[in-house]
């Protein structure tokens, strides 16, 4: 029996669906202060002086704390750039100038959440306008600088380039020039808004409750900052509320929260954030724009160089963002045997919303890029959308790109021909043709995806020579505990997707046992001696990194079993077997009735030890391991090596149907299918896949960090930005095929982010059923509006030129 | 502007899940905060504050509302049910198996307020089209499931209820 690859129910669900989670802000501990953060109303201005005379004497407000404050208490946030950028300062709350909207100028903190708030509206401050920077484009100009001490908005440039590309360009058939892409704002707005309960104790220890979703990092983050030593530091989470990567980066409100809990004498200090501030300040996906592209293709449309220049908009403060400009190339050529490339990439600090992870983080909007690049050579060339794809693909695995990453495996011309039947391909070429003898404007899209997962560390010091960061690593802790239950602890602090499950399924196998036999602890905990720097859920790994360790410590733990087992029933170890008896877990003499259980062995350990040989002495039944896949630093000059361990692959088709009167965009059927390897658990990768579509649908649709000519949020609350619901999610026909990964010991592949499938998928099918009006689709965003727009214009002949040799 | 004079509190009898409580709350709470931090039931949510989101979505006298957009004292005397109101004797609701059943949730935050709105709409419709199902959660919120399997756990749990 094999738990792993079926879809047992969560063990999750039990507590969530009774509404009996426990998330940041369910901790109700009477006698907590409660934080409320004032924010700059101005994207970019200096901060003249800040009266918190009237806060601070507002019955039931314990204390306030400033910027000034924090500069004093604390020590700059470690900037990960290089160079110029590397003299940034970041602090969590700003000093003397605000440099996007919403961002922390002050913080009270009060017996209430409504006294916190009211006493906010009583402080205040005299704010002196300064000219806002608004794209990255117009950040690397230098005019208005965001960070004086930097002296410059550039965060980092340089030129990525493999191959012989000009040789290229001068044997091609075709060349392909396009003036301007841009990838919109957006972000994956968890439910949950960040959240966190601090409490430095007047032991000197800081006890963190909260919903941070990358532990491993924080830690390294805040205990500088602080000032204190990372055992000082204590981080724990229970369930999380979604996090898409947007929750790394809530350690700014865990440190702020931290200081008023100091100042206030050791109180604890909650603070949860509300929904205008998440989306006013808690991080948007990253915005990119892609200039002077030009793509050599030879006679038969195969793509044979390419050159471009990226420039990427980081918003008001780098943070994790520079890694930005290196995990993009983790896809360069993206699902294409492209091997001649020249891209410089350049990344600016904005006065508008930092930029965090966000599922798909960096490398989707590379990918979008690319799927464009090849969408619009293929109606340029006359060149039908699948066919042009069919010429591209990579086909043999491991196949190592031009920069030497190794994607694993996979089958992208199985998977669009799947997509293709799920869809009904040929049946919708036959309405489109109809429709357009009517004069609609049908088209049909394809976006071909990739979902890169466990990510090398080293590729940071591609940006920075100097980062201490390499490799990855992953813990899992497991024990009999003293009644002889199987306890795993793990370090992932997961926000959603089902770790508990899926490790329970992984152990029961190993143990032969049952999965409900397994008791995998909720969420994150510093103290369970369960994590390393790497530790936290993001980037796709969990089926690799997590399970990789919950694997190996199995190993560790079952060889220890064995030993003492062979001694108790006095056998040899090859003798024994692992399963269930009359009493629970146990082992056995194979084909006898001799067993001892687990409780027995546990006992044998823990409380009943004297009768424990020495050379039994190294037995604790309670094992750590760490998984460390086989990564190396990479060559930083030639910016090459493998850059990540697995790549799972997503197919997806859209129909559309472009409404000529408002530029409405409508989904009239949609298919996505995915390949993560061997699925651990079929029915939570489903899901996955799902919930990925919804995003990517949402955003390519729908959702929009829109900035004014001043740097005002235009979409600040959910009215404005408008999340996707159940009434715009199309119908999806999902189909999954497994190209087991050769490089994890499962053949998973690590999966999740779904590489912003749905973005390219209906920017094609927006480009197929507007390119007959003279269009080429150059936003990642379709509003209506925005479509409406283009459609009266027509920009073909601004955007796209065409060499044919 | 706020006021620094002190607010007269006001009493307030709401009915919860079966059980009166009885409470001299300010008039300004939320019926969310009362459920939340008054009574610790912190199985209802906040998401949005703008009535958007549906994560706080509970019963007010049958109906859904959502209760960060209710006044605590406009549901004096009301009855009010919330998620931890669907289970009996431990077992749980139809609808709360169906959506484990079929993955109907992931980080669960949303589940709370899915599960009310679609209690409410088998209360009054237990054959629901699934146009019906989608009109019945559209002011409800969900980041991860892409809404597919709530669809289907709603579907599954109506035929159970059904069937029972």
């Amino acid at each position: 029996m094999s738990w792993v690859g079926k879809s047992p129910r969560r063990k999750e669900d039990n507590r969530l669906v009774r509404g009996r989670g426990l998330f940041t802000d369910d901790d109700q501990t009477p006698g907590m202060l409660h934080m409320y953060v004032l924010r700059s109303p101005y994207a970019h201005a200096n901060i003249l002086s800040i009266d918190v005379s009237a806060a601070e004497a507002y019955p039931g407000v314990v204390c306030t704390l400033t910027g000034k404050e924090v500069a004093e208490q604390c020590d700059p946030y470690m900037q990960l750039a290089p160079g110029k950028a590397a003299g940034i300062l970041d602090y969590s709350i700003a000093v003397d100038r605000a440099r996007h909207q919403g961002e922390p100028v002050a913080a009270v903190f009060a017996e209430t959440p409504a006294i916190a708030m009211d006493a906010g509206e009583l402080i205040e401050v005299d704010y002196e306008m300064l000219d806002p920077v608004l794209s990255g484009e117009q950040g690397l100009e230098d005019k208005e600088i965001v960070h004086e001490a930097a002296g410059t908005n550039l965060v980092w440039q340089d030129v990525y380039e493999y191959g012989d590309v000009d040789k290229a360009f001068d044997e091609a058939a075709h060349i392909v020039k396009i003036d301007r892409l841009h990838f919109h704002r957006f972000s994956s707005t968890p439910l949950e808004g960040n959240a966190c309960v601090a409490e430095w104790t007047r032991q000197g220890t800081i006890e963190f409750f909260c919903n941070n979703s990358f532990a491993g990092f924080a830690q390294q983050l805040l205990s500088p900052a602080l000032r204190v030593g990372s055992e000082q530091i204590r981080i724990r989470t229970h369930d999380i509320g979604g996090s898409f990567g947007n929750k790394i980066w809530n350690y700014i409100y865990m440190t702020i929260a931290a200081l008023g809990s100091r100042k206030a004498g050791g109180r604890k200090v909650k603070w949860s954030e509300i929904r205008n501030e998440n989306l006013l300040a808690s991080g948007h996906g990253n915005e990119r724009t892609f200039l002077d592209t030009e793509v050599a293709l030879d006679q038969d449309g195969v793509m044979t160089a390419l050159r471009s220049r990226h420039i990427d908009d980081c918003g008001a403060y780098p943070r994790y963002e520079p890694l930005g400009c290196v995990i993009w190339s983790q896809v360069i050529p993206a699902c294409y045997q492209l091997r001649n490339i020249r891209i410089d990439f350049s990344q600016a600090v904005t006065n508008k919303c930092p930029a965090v992870p966000n599922r798909g983080y960096s490398r989707m909007q590379h990918l979008w890029f690319m799927e464009r690049v090849i969408d619009i050579c293929g109606h340029e060339l006359g060149i039908p959308a699948d066919e042009i794809r069919l010429r591209n693909y990579i086909r043999d695995f491991p196949y190592e790109t031009p920069n030497g990453c190794v994607y694993d495996s996979g089958n992208y011309p199985a998977m669009l021909e799947m997509a293709q039947e799920l869809i009904g391909w040929d049946a919708w070429k036959a309405k489109q043709a109809e429709a357009r003898d009517e004069g609609r404007l049908l088209g049909i899209g394809i976006g071909t995806t990739l979902d890169s997962g466990t990510n090398n560390f080293g590729q940071a010091q591609i940006i920075n020579p100097h980062l201490p960061f390499s490799g990855n690593s992953e813990v899992c802790n497991i024990q009999l505990d003293l009644d002889g239950a199987v306890v795993v602890s793990l370090g992932t602090g997961p926000s959603g997707q089902g770790h508990e499950t899926a490790t329970s399924q992984v152990v029961a196998d190993e143990l032969g046992i049952e999965p409900d036999m397994v008791h995998v602890r909720t969420g994150f905990d510093g103290s369970w001696n369960a994590f390393v720097g790497h530790s936290g859920t993001y980037a796709s790994q969990f089926a690799v990194t997590g399970l990789t360790a919950v694997h190996g410590a199995c190993q560790k733990l079952k060889a220890q079993m064995r030993r003492l087992a062979a001694v108790l029933l006095e056998a040899s170890e090859d003798e024994l077997e692992f399963g269930v008896g009359d009493e629970g877990p146990e082992l056995r003499v194979k084909g006898t009735d001799r067993a001892v259980n687990y409780w027995y062995l546990s006992n044998i350990v823990n409380s009943n030890n004297a009768v424990l040989s020495d050379d039994l002495g190294d037995v604790t039944l309670n094992v750590r391991n760490v998984y460390r896949p086989p990564f190396e630093v990479p060559d930083t000059e030639r910016k090459f090596g493998n850059l990540t361990l697995t790549y799972a692959s997503q197919l997806h088709i859209a129909v559309i149907e472009v409404d000529r009167q408002t530029g409405h965009a409508k989904i009239l059927d949609y298919a996505a299918v995915d390949d993560c390897g061997k699925a651990i658990n079929p029915q939570i990768v489903a899901g996955q896949v799902h919930g990925a579509t919804g995003h990517g649908i949402g955003a390519a649709i729908m959702e929009t960090f829109q900035y004014d000519e001043i740097g005002n949020l235009l979409t600040s609350t959910f009215s404005d930005y408008v999340p996707i619901t159940a009434l715009n999610m199309p119908d999806v026909k999902y189909g999954h095929i497994e190209t087991p990964s050769p490089f994890s010991f499962n053949g998973a592949k690590g999966m999740g982010e779904g590489g912003g499938a749905p973005l390219h998928t209906v920017s094609a099918a927006m480009q197929d059923a507007l390119f007959g009006e003279g269009i080429i689709i150059q936003d990642s965003h379709h509003s209506p509006p925005a479509v409406f727009e283009v459609m009266r214009e027509g920009n073909r002949e601004q955007v796209v030129t065409v060499e044919n040799r | 502007m706020s006021t620094t004079e002190a607010i007269e509190p006001v009493d307030v009898a709401i009915g919860v899940n079966g059980e009166r409580y009885k409470r001299a709350i300010e008039p300004r709470m939320l019926l969310v905060q009362f459920l939340r931090e008054e009574l610790k039931l912190t199985g209802t949510h906040i998401g949005c504050d703008t009535t958007y989101c549906g994560a706080c979505t509970v019963l007010l006298n049958g109906k859904p509302v959502k209760s960060c957009t209710v006044l605590a004292v406009q549901a004096d005397q009301a009855q009010v049910m919330t998620v931890e109101g669907l289970e009996q004797d431990g077992e749980l609701h139809p609808l709360q198996a169906a959506f484990s059943e079929h993955h109907g949730l992931q980080c669960g935050y949303c589940t709370p307020g899915m599960l009310m709105s679609s209690f409410a709409l088998l209360t009054a419709n237990p054959k629901p089209k699934q146009k019906e199902i989608r009109n019945a959660i559209a002011g409800n919120l969900c980041r991860c499931t892409g809404y597919h399997n709530i669809f289907i756990a709603i579907d599954a749990a109506a035929k159970d209820m059904r069937g029972s």
